[in-house]
């Protein structure tokens, strides 16, 4: 299989450009002639079904929420990223585009982070335009505050619910085409699978998740915006319904995966309570600007609260401010994270030994409480909530959780997977942030996706189609799928095991944490491999969904999804042993430089893994795609 | 600590439902709420029972979906959502009663979980600005007073939960309806179909049967964002307005 990226040719400034003149259009009075499935309502899912909407497409969307405004974008904290240099700092498209792809340890195509700097700057015009009420100074005009891997203030937001904002913004847009009738919505709905037909997307399954009943649709293009798959941990700040289903039905039929073991441990979260935890919180980084991460010099376990905050200065180690002084606190996710570890593993953890310090007490000195409080007061009022402890009167204690994966569907420069016909956008694609992704560049991507990317590539594969060219839903291949589905969902209820879904997922979510999280080695790896097919061979003879399938039954959800959880799990972990090098937060503990920092290995892995499904119990076949970096030189990453 | 636990189970929209008490001998107090109804579960699924449904997604006090009327009161004791209430807000051995919320506009569909639809027909009808894709100003061209930005942000950040049709004696949507209107109603961007928006959005709630606002602020004390009664009085006044101007009927949803 040959692997087409579609990057123009050209100059970086001007590829993007170029590019939308080149795409074909269609013109407006045969866009309504068309239709589009989009499954998710996230900020890529809402915001490109409201762009097509407005553009004349019929346009079908999904989500398994009981509303589209549930989506987990909505939980997205500390901001969104634009190179609108409002600050006078030295910002420009170009200085983000550069610390992107640093920013992803250079494992990401230049073309595609390029073109997400440029459309970062249309972004915040646009939901500006949508009143969200971003956070401003006091002359009227938009505030921005700093963000983990950069040195200029970009980062716009909404006191920490900037995902809340953004994407009540683009349900806004949804529901005025909802309203319009340009869009359908489908919500409590789950796609269970997608149904190609001559080597095109024709359409997809899905179930109903009140009625049970499994349904198809049809449409000339189908875009999967379903997020991402940290929840193959079991915990992570992920919403408890996030899964990998949509994304890894799809990747059955065809569609190769990128970079599978690209996950994103975030170092600010609450650390873990106990065995009864079902989810972790993040705390948004924009907490670093300024908390001060520390623990004791020397050991003291169970440290906490007034105790730590009566620790002379002399006895506490501010280790990200002493290996890292042009950074600081500042340093990009993954760096954080595993200095994190290092300090735990060293037995200087504090609390329960898996937690370090974030501590605000010089900044509050600084700025006053008053001042902290209006930054960040939803945030403290969150960890005083969880943890019932106060934290304007001591530390908080933060721990990495699993918090994003930068793998997902393989795409084109035109977000089309290697399916004519089903594309990938936001977190479910694998393209812009590499192999670690900056804070704040999440809701960017999201947004670019639906709002400014996808209007203008799909226009071109459906100019190209014609409107003629699509396939009823009373074609025998979606027959068939409608039948396999059942058959699944049918198989899943009779079982009638002894081990509940979510005994499964916990299981499967502490191997990989073990042998496939913060650090990885090549034997905990095939330990993990195995590990996984045993766990996948127990889960269809052993596992327990009680009730039926044509009715509300949230286990055989929870199932349906531990099961493709299972499956990409196995993956991950072919990915990360076939990836011998470090990057970003992948970090092979073979490959490291002497201070143990991620040592890339580029002559041998300046690649993009995509891995081809070549049936069940099958070893996947590994593709690569050879990045290319014309602009900027490859470097060790160092926030020294 | 040791719970017992009254919940209300109700096999689908169309059977009569009841309450049912649960023993739950291992809570700790760290707990979320959803984590011990999340024990109990696996305890029935043990036994052979069909798990206690409910909504949940993001589990960090942002999506909405979550919801629970416990020992009377929306997401129970404290003013947050039940994702972010903990156990130990509750006694060793007290019995806590937990139902759906109730409101002629929001249909239980099983066990704890109701049908909100109405709030997504209510947003559809104008809780927005009809502005298309691309073509807009630039972000800095309007300035907006912090006051008025601020104002505005407390407003937006309801998360549609319902808690405050729940709390009311009425079941009114007035606190839902009004943070949005009111969002819009502050900042510039809002203004060209403010009127409209208002009118329209009053309409779809009273279409969907939601009852009248008597002021008692059941809905203010419970809400898990803090969203003010203010929004309130700012939305009549809108709608007031609207109502006394002569508004002409335009294309509506803005699209063709």
């Amino acid at each position: 299989m040959k692997l087409d990226s579609k990057i123009p040719e050209g100059p970086l400034a001007e590829k993007w450009t170029k590019h939308k003149f080149n795409l074909k259009l269609v013109n407006p009075a045969n866009k309504r002639k068309y239709e589009v499935i989009v499954v998710g309502t996230g900020l890529a899912g809402a915001s490109a079904a409201a762009a097509l909407g407005e553009l004349g497409y019929n346009v079908k969307a999904f989500c398994f929420q009981d509303s589209p405004r549930r989506a987990h974008s909505i939980a997205a904290q500390g901001g969104i990223n634009a190179a609108k240099n409002y600050q006078n700092d030295g910002d420009s498209v170009y200085r983000l585009f550069y610390d992107t792809i640093k920013g992803g340890d250079y494992r990401a195509r230049e073309a595609n982070v390029y073109r997400l700097a440029e459309t970062s700057v249309s972004i915040i015009d646009q939901c500006v335009a949508q009143g969200v009420p971003f956070a401003r100074e006091y002359g009227g005009l938009l505030a921005n505050r700093s963000f983990g891997g950069a040195q200029v203030s970009r980062t716009f937001y909404a006191r920490g619910q900037t995902g809340q904002q953004l994407l009540l913004g683009a349900y806004g847009a949804l529901n005025r085409q909802i309203a319009n009738g340009k869009v359908t919505m489908y919500n409590r709905s789950e796609m269970l699978d997608v149904v190609v037909v001559d080597g095109k997307a024709r359409g997809i399954i899905t179930r109903d998740l009140l009625t049970g009943k499994i349904e198809s649709y049809s449409a000339h293009a189908v875009l999967l915006c379903t997020g991402g798959y940290g929840n193959v941990f079991y915990l992570s700040t992920n919403a408890k319904g996030s899964n990998v289903t949509a994304a890894w039905r799809a990747h059955k039929k065809g569609a190769l995966f990128g970079n599978p073991c690209f996950t994103q441990i975030h170092p600010t979260c609450i650390p873990v309570s106990g065995d009864h935890q079902s989810k972790l919180t993040l705390m948004s980084e924009s907490l670093r600007n300024d908390g001060r991460v520390w623990v004791p010099k020397k050991a003291m376990p169970g440290l906490k609260g007034i105790d730590a905050m009566k620790l002379p200065e002399a006895d506490r180690d501010y280790f990200l401010e002493r290996k890292y002084p042009s950074f600081g606190n500042l340093v990009p996710r993954d760096v954080a994270s595993r200095n994190a570890k290092i300090v735990c593993d060293e037995g200087r953890g504090v609390g329960s030994g898996l937690a370090v310090f974030l501590d605000f007490t010089d900044a509050i000195k600084r700025d006053g409480e008053a001042t902290i409080r209006a930054k960040y007061g939803n945030l403290f009022d969150m960890y005083a909530q969880i943890t019932g402890e106060n934290p304007y009167k001591g530390p908080m204690m933060i721990y990495p959780a699993v918090h994003y994966t930068m793998g997902g569907l393989w795409v084109d420069y035109n977000l089309m997977t290697n399916i004519p016909g089903l594309y990938a956008l936001g977190e479910a694609n694998f393209s812009d942030h590499g192999a670690n992704r900056l804070g704040a560049s999440a809701l960017m991507q999201g947004l670019a996706d639906g709002y400014f990317v996808i209007p203008y590539t799909i226009g071109d594969y459906l100019a190209n189609i014609g409107w003629a060219d699509k396939i009823g839903t009373d074609h025998p291949a979606f027959k068939e799928a409608i039948q396999s589905s059942t058959d699944r969902m049918n198989k899943l209820v009779s079982i009638k095991g002894k081990k509940t879904v979510d005994e499964f997922h916990r299981q499967l979510g502490l191997t990989m944490w073990e042998y496939c999280g913060m650090s990885r080695s090549e034997q905990g790896l095939k330990k993990a491999k195995q590990i996984i097919q045993d766990i996948k061979k127990e889960f269809w003879t052993n596992v327990c969904v009680l009730g039926g399938n044509n009715e509300l039954n949230q286990e055989l959800e929870k199932a349906n999804r531990v099961a493709d959880f299972i499956e990409l799990g196995e993956l991950m972990v072919d990915d990360a042993l076939a990836r011998g090098e470090s990057c970003g937060g992948h970090f092979r503990e073979e490959s490291q430089t002497p201070e143990g920092e991620a040592l890339r290995k580029d002559d041998e892995y300046a690649f993009v893994s995509a891995w081809e499904f070549k049936g069940e119990n099958q070893p996947e076949e590994l593709h690569k795609e050879e990045l290319r970096f014309e602009n900027v030189k490859l470097t060790q990453r160092s926030y020294k | 600590m040791k719970i017992k636990l009254k919940v209300w189970r109700q096999k689908n929209k169309d059977t009569k439902g009841a309450f049912k008490t649960y023993n739950v001998d291992h809570a700790s107090p760290d707990m979320s709420f959803l984590e011990m109804i999340d024990v109990l579960n696996t305890e029935l699924i043990k036994k052979g029972e069909e798990s206690i449904a409910f909504d949940h997604d993001c589990r960090e006090g942002i999506c909405g979906m979550c919801s629970l009327y416990i020992n009377g009161h929306p997401h129970g004791p404290l003013q947050t959502t039940t994702c972010q209430l903990h156990m130990r807000t509750f006694k060793d051995g007290e019995t806590i009663t937990v139902e759906p919320w109730r409101a002629k506009a929001f249909p239980v569909i099983k066990d704890l979980v109701v049908d909100r639809t109405a709030f997504d027909r209510i947003q559809q009808a104008g809780g927005y600005v009809n502005v298309n894709t691309g073509g807009v100003p630039d972000a800095n061209e309007i300035p907006i007073p912090k006051r008025i930005a601020d104002e505005a942000f407390d407003a937006a950040t309801c998360i549609g939960c319902g808690a405050c049709v729940a709390a009311c004696k009425n079941a009114s949507a007035m606190l839902f309806v009004s943070a949005k209107v009111s969002q819009f109603a502050l900042l510039p961007q809002g203004q060209v179909e403010r009127k409209e928006r208002a009118e329209k959005m009053v309409a779809q709630m009273d279409a969907e049967g939601f009852g009248s606002c008597t002021n008692t602020y059941a809905c203010e004390a419970e809400c898990p964002k803090g969203i003010k009664v203010a929004n309130i009085a700012r939305m009549n006044r809108e709608y007031l307005g609207a109502m006394m101007t002569s508004y002409e009927g335009s294309t509506g949803g803005g699209g063709e």
